[in-house]
């Protein structure tokens, strides 16, 4: 990468920079209410999103920066197995349609803001809240980590070396979110949307007619594996169905467990808003499959990086005018800024409901709830800038993946007494605990990969560990409640099922 | 009608159905727009049956 500075992209950048740092602050008199009073304001936005602004702000940040950068990086390595990311965010959706508009009355009759709220609404169990919250911020700092890793791609692209330029973009978006809460992330997700599909569908119209159309594309992707070998290719290996599939799956039923697309969830209007984006939100993985073929666009075009991070920065710097890139770069740092924003109020509703409310101070006001969270939510934010500049960049990729497999242990806790109130709290507690526990001794046993092996007879399966994790905690939380059930026939007056 | 929306998850989640470059259309090989193509339809089952539930009591439709 070049290291001359890109002067008009980067003027672009700051334009744009600016333009959603205004937005960000102006945000709180935006559909307005009393920020500062209660945590329904400024961590939920009022709960009074519509379907639009639900439709921008989850598509905002479910497809996030990283993403833009990571997938293709992963398509341009790998191949078809990269693209495990489009059936992931397809099947996604007739899960949220199911359970989601559930979660949403369960959460707006009893008053809850976080997913722990209603695991304590349903089974009266102080640890199993605690377990479903702590799980809930420990998965989301990698998140936000990551976020600022895809900011610090597009920032290197354009000549700024150094860490002062991240530092203060996050210092300022940590500011607005402080003062504005979830009505600054909301306002410039429609900014972040609109850049992105802009900038997505004119790369999808535009490169395959410099580099010859699609066919061409595929063939030079082809032939790059071909050479490279291994299991990488056009289609997939034997080998790599079952990863593939437990992926997708897995992914699918971990990606509403996180604190950012809950708090999506929560914040919205009614239980039909979300239904209706059930319906609506695929069309962002259309453009997720989209930004996926980049990583071929860069074998057609014969981009040869260090790391595969840089395919995308690459490719516009590479085929596109300046400007044009430089918009590209902006879309792609709003685009971090947005779910940074959304994952620290979630993280921090999670914080000051589940844990300052209920272990520090239980008389707490509404004003006070929204003064904890604003401060948690800046401590988040340096936390996850700690994370970038002390630590290896590895580190954080790699807890990220942890993070994936501990966030779909919260499953059953958050999902099945929607369904039934069969289940005992103490049961899915273990099952929580035997899943994290196994999942991460065996990725931490297979080098922090995402796939685990088991042999049955002579063949061997490999499948994604937290799905494997997510099974086993299943059988055991029904084994747990079996025991429980007869230990203690009588239930505990939880208000199960109200 | 429920049931509907467990196709999607047949559909891509049953690899070697689609695990083809042939037929490709427009350039795509068979596996990429196999998946593509089940987006709208994944949205269309999704509609179906948000159309033929009973709508909430406070819903207005």
């Amino acid at each position: 990468m070049t290291d001359h500075i890109a002067w008009v992209a980067l003027a672009i950048f700051i334009f744009f920079f600016a333009l959603v740092t205004v937005m960000g602050f102006v945000a709180a008199r935006w559909k307005s209410g009393p920020v500062n009073e209660h945590l329904d304001e400024w961590g939920l936005g009022g709960r009074q999103f519509g379907t639009w602004i639900t439709w921008f702000l989850v598509g905002g940040d479910f497809y996030t920066a990283y993403t833009v950068i990571a997938v293709p990086a992963l398509v341009y390595a790998v191949g078809a197995y990269g693209f495990f990311a489009l059936p992931y965010t397809i099947i996604v959706y007739p899960f949220v349609f199911a359970v989601m508009p559930l979660l949403w009355k369960k959460a707006h009759a009893a008053g809850h803001v976080t997913a722990a709220d209603v695991v304590q609404g349903a089974y009266g169990s102080r640890s199993l809240e605690l377990a479903v919250a702590l799980t809930g911020i420990v998965a989301t700092m990698p998140y936000i980590a990551l976020q600022l890793i895809g900011m610090e791609v597009v920032i290197k692209a354009m000549g700024l070396s150094g860490e002062l330029p991240i530092v203060a973009a996050f210092v300022i978006l940590a500011l607005y979110t402080y003062s504005s809460g979830l009505r600054a992330p909301a306002l410039i997700a429609f900014v972040k949307d609109i850049m992105i599909y802009i900038v997505v569908l004119t790369a999808v119209v535009v490169v395959p007619t410099k580099l010859g159309g699609y066919a061409a594309v595929f063939a030079a992707a082809n032939d790059a594996f071909t050479a490279k070998g291994g299991a990488t290719g056009l289609t997939l290996k034997p080998g790599q169905y079952l990863p593939y599939a437990t992926l997708a799956l897995g992914s699918a039923l971990a990606a509403f467990m996180y604190p950012h697309t809950l708090t999506g969830v929560f914040a919205s209007k009614s239980a039909d808003t979300i239904r209706k984006n059930a319906i609506l939100l695929p069309a962002y993985t259309v453009l997720l499959g989209l930004i996926a073929l980049l990583g071929y666009m860069a074998h057609a075009a014969h981009i040869k990086v260090a790391s595969p991070n840089d395919v995308v920065p690459m490719l516009f710097k590479e085929l596109f005018p300046e400007w044009f890139a430089g918009f590209a770069f902006s879309a792609i740092a709003i685009g971090a800024l947005v779910p940074a924003a959304v994952m620290s109020i979630g993280a921090a509703n999670l914080f000051t409901r589940n844990v300052w409310k209920s272990y520090v101070n239980p008389d707490i006001s509404h004003a006070g709830e929204a003064a904890v969270a604003k401060i948690t939510s800046l401590v988040v934010k340096v936390g996850a800038l700690a994370f970038i500049l002390f630590l290896p960049t590895q580190f954080a990729l790699d807890l990220q993946l942890l993070g994936g497999l501990w966030i779909v242990q919260t499953l059953p806790a958050l999902v099945f007494g929607l369904f039934t109130n069969w289940f005992r709290g103490g049961g899915l507690l273990l099952g929580w605990a035997v899943g994290i526990g196994w999942g991460t001794w065996t990725a931490w046993h297979n080098g922090l990969k995402p796939l685990a092996s088991i042999s049955l007879g002579d063949a061997s399966y490999s499948f994604y560990v937290g799905f494997g994790a997510l099974l086993l905690n299943i059988v055991v939380a029904v084994l747990a409640t079996i025991v429980i059930g007869l230990m203690s026939p009588a239930k505990r007056g939880a208000a199960v099922g109200s | 009608m429920w049931m509907l929306l467990l196709l999607p998850f047949v559909g891509l989640l049953w690899v070697p159905f689609y695990n083809f470059v042939e037929p490709s259309l427009l350039g795509f090989p068979f596996f990429y727009w196999y998946q593509f193509a089940w987006v709208p339809i994944t949205s269309l089952l999704i509609w179906l049956v948000y159309r033929s539930r009973t709508p909430d009591s406070d819903e207005t439709r």
